[in-house]
């Protein structure tokens, strides 16, 4: 086995249960209960990235690439015993929620949610493609996400990682060209002389920082506004139970 | 093809005696030694490259690797001839203007090396017509440098316990000095030295001293014999002191100190030793009793200052730069060089006042820097033209945590582990320091905090570069940026400059390929 992780786990625990295991190592992101918050939602009975165990042990020592899944830093025992604690997480019935789903598809079709968002290849590509959403989050995080886009930003920094290779995700940005032209969209890339943007028409724009007049980061802002006072009460649970119904399987 | 021919018949006699390495200087084309010379200045007198030229530097080679580790190493340039090392283990030599490998040694490794943050090598030693080069299974060896052959395998420690050898060995005189890795094992950590022709082990000095040495007393019970301190950067030497300068890294367990009371003596210092004897002579301890995983794990820099006092000067990676007297190791300065936010500054005698409240706990403590430092192994330069001193910095903090340790051979041994700080993005800098003030002269700003060294050159240039891939050159004397080049994948190595057939190139491993610039 190869130990070149470029990226930190985190504490490492005392005790050496698999509920201790888990809850050092893995429910700062996925939940206490392993049911979704900033990582994602593991109580599902076929995990995307880990269609078999040893897939799984993969991604728990080595961690996803490009992602906020970092390497973890425990013994190939210890990753083994996480292997069977996940696993059981996912054998736990799914909870009903309160809405319906069929209900909530045509309330985000009626707020034409697919100008930013894609599900099965159709939207836009603005913020996070949903087609495995209801897979990666909870009901409860995709509820926050509705009503308060901006306590449910994705945040990269929340892990150490050791090698920055790529930006933050989602990050808003503004510019205004030395020729005078202003630009609103989500940072792609950057490094110390260019920046490469989407802006909200899905346009890429790349430019060299010197042909800027000015950089604005809008850190913790979403372009997302809240859908709190767009959807009733009772839409709101039909929306997210349209979402948690989205698990890329359909 | 015949020049081809001509530097090949010319490598078969290629002969690096001490003397040699000692004058580098008068070989400016040439690259002996790990940071050129025993200075660790990383200066190159070539000066055919300038800031009026830069801008039509263009790569001339690349040769690609076959490993996915990341590519760390300082290439050695003798008569036309290249030597790099390559990860995990591996060694090539390379013709200097095409860029053709001439041969090639292939380590076979055991499938279970310990290396905390990968399989990575530094770098080579030369001496005589032999290569030196450590193993991820913690062994030195002694490579024919005409043909690659392994003329002695020596193994320095049992790699099953977690040590290995990441560091580019020193040649001094007719000794091999060798560090180890292995600090977030538990080893206890200790320099070599070996003989050149034999590979006998000539001295050992432990950088965590056992019962009845000096220095033990500053370990509580048995927690020595886990103390780490490991030597992973090459040091320096200076051949009228007859003194080696060598960096230790943190004690073990790296977060948590409450195992280890006591300043925890020679964790996160700076050792000079007797080059013949290995005997202590002085040492400097930038971090007591550290929590944050702050290894002094970097090239100590000599320097003349003023009246011609010897020194040394060290950007720390707790974030304080510092000037030493380097014959009695005595405290001359010191001042913060990076954002820190755990110490109130240094006592007359170079030591910390900590701030309260700065220890690693359950719940998380946010210090700067992060535990990767204000800056790093990667080398920082020191031009003797402009008289300012090059560090690559980082801009990172971290939110500490502590657990409790238990020690396995073999297995990762830290009491605790990092977290980055939620909505705030690392940065970084390449920054010029005064070295008599530590003031910072000019700074440019990087994007992330870097992972590569920096090379200053007589032509007015510092070439550095990026997690992005840029590889980049700025103006010595005012940080301008004055050429760029994007590689494509991560620039994790120390750049460096040598002539071939006259002509002046530079060269840093990037990604996966070792790229060699040269104005056309």
């Amino acid at each position: 086995m190869r130990w070149s992780s470029l990226l930190l786990g985190c504490a490492l625990a005392a005790a050496e249960s698999p509920e201790a295991l888990f809850t050092s190592h893995c429910a700062g992101c996925h939940g206490p209960k392993g049911n979704g918050g900033k990582g994602a939602n593991l109580a599902v009975p076929r995990l995307m990235r880990a269609s078999t165990d040893e897939a799984l042990f993969n991604v728990i020592a080595y961690g996803i690439a490009g992602t906020e899944m970092p390497a973890s830093r425990m013994t190939d025992e210890e990753a083994w015993v996480l292997v069977g604690y996940v696993r059981s997480l996912g054998r736990v019935a799914p909870q009903a929620g309160p809405g319906d789903a069929l209900r909530g598809e045509k309330l985000y079709r009626r707020e034409n949610c697919e100008m930013c968002h894609t599900i099965r290849g159709y939207g836009g590509p603005i913020g996070p493609d949903l087609t495995e959403i209801g897979a990666r989050r909870s009901a409860a995080y995709l509820r926050t996400s509705l009503v308060d886009p901006e306590a449910a930003i994705p945040d990269n920094f929340v892990f150490y990682r050791r090698i920055i290779f790529l930006p933050d995700n989602f990050l808003q940005v503004r510019i205004v060209t030395q020729d005078g032209r202003r630009i609103t969209g989500v940072r792609l890339n950057e490094d110390p002389f260019s920046i490469q943007i989407r802006d909200y028409s899905s346009q890429f724009h790349s430019f060299l920082k010197s042909e800027l007049k000015e950089l604005h980061k809008d850190w913790g802002k979403s372009p997302m506004s809240s859908y709190a006072k767009i959807y009733s009460r009772e839409e709101l649970d039909d929306v997210v139970a349209y979402l948690v119904s989205l698990r890329g399987d359909r | 093809m015949r020049p081809v021919l001509a530097l090949i018949g010319m490598a078969c006699c290629a002969q690096v005696p001490y003397d040699r390495i000692r004058q580098a200087d008068a070989e400016p084309g040439n690259w002996l030694t790990y940071s050129r010379t025993y200075s660790g200045q990383r200066h190159s007198p070539l000066k055919q490259i300038t800031a009026a030229n830069v801008h039509r530097l263009k790569p001339v080679w690349m040769y690609q690797v076959n490993d996915l580790a990341q590519f760390e190493t300082t290439p050695l340039v003798v008569d036309g001839i290249m030597f790099i090392s390559e990860p995990p283990s591996n060694v090539t030599a390379l013709e200097t203007r095409s860029g053709r490998p001439l041969w090639a040694y292939r380590r076979s490794l055991p499938p279970d090396p310990r290396v905390c943050c990968g399989q990575v090598n530094r770098g080579l030693t030369m001496l005589g017509d032999r290569l030196f080069v450590g193993t991820v299974d913690a062994h030195l060896l002694a490579l024919d440098s005409k043909t690659g052959r392994v003329i002695w395998d020596m193994e320095v420690a049992d790699y099953r316990s977690g040590h290995s050898v990441t560091v580019a060995p020193l040649a001094v005189k007719d000794k091999v000095i060798v560090g180890i890795a292995g600090g977030e094992y538990g080893i206890r950590g200790f320099i070599d030295a070996y003989d050149a022709k034999t590979g006998r082990r000539v001295w050992r000095f432990w950088t965590v001293p056992g019962p009845g040495e000096p220095g033990h007393e500053t370990w509580a019970g048995d927690s020595w014999k886990t103390g780490s301190a490991a030597t992973w950067v090459t040091g320096t030497y200076d051949p009228e002191l007859n003194l080696v300068y060598w960096g230790t890294g943190n004690p073990g367990p790296d977060y948590n100190g409450d195992v280890r009371q006591g300043d925890n003596l020679y964790s996160c210092s700076l050792v000079a030793l007797d080059a013949e004897t290995g005997k202590l002579k002085w040492h400097f301890q930038f971090t007591p009793h550290d929590t944050h995983d702050w290894d002094s794990n970097h090239v100590p820099v000599l320097i003349d200052g003023a009246g011609g006092r010897k020194l040394v000067i060290v950007a720390n990676r707790n974030s304080f730069y510092y000037v030493l007297d380097r014959a009695t190791g005595k405290f001359v300065r010191g001042v913060p060089y990076a954002r820190q936010t755990w110490a109130k500054g240094l006592d007359d005698n170079g030591r910390p006042m900590v701030l309260p409240n700065t220890e690693p706990t359950l719940q998380g403590t946010l210090v700067y820097p992060g535990l990767h430092g204000g800056t790093n192994w990667y080398s920082p330069a020191y031009s003797p033209d402009t008289r300012l001193f090059y560090v690559a910095v980082r801009e990172e903090g971290t939110v500490y945590h502590v657990a409790t340790p238990q020690y396995r051979p073999g297995r990762y041994f830290a009491g605790g582990g990092p977290r980055g700080i939620p909505g705030v993005e690392p940065g970084g800098s390449v920054k010029a320091l005064r070295v008599e003030t530590g003031e910072t002269a000019w700074e440019f700003p990087l994007h992330s905090p870097p992972w590569a060294g920096l090379l200053s050159t007589a032509g007015g240039l510092v070439y550095g570069g990026t997690n992005e891939g840029i590889f980049f050159a700025l103006d010595a004397s005012s940080g301008k940026p004055l050429w760029r080049f994007p590689t494509g994948g991560p620039v994790l190595a120390n750049p460096m400059s040598y002539t071939s057939e006259g002509k002046q190139y530079v060269a840093v491993a990037a990604g996966h390929a070792l790229f060699a610039f040269a104005v056309d």
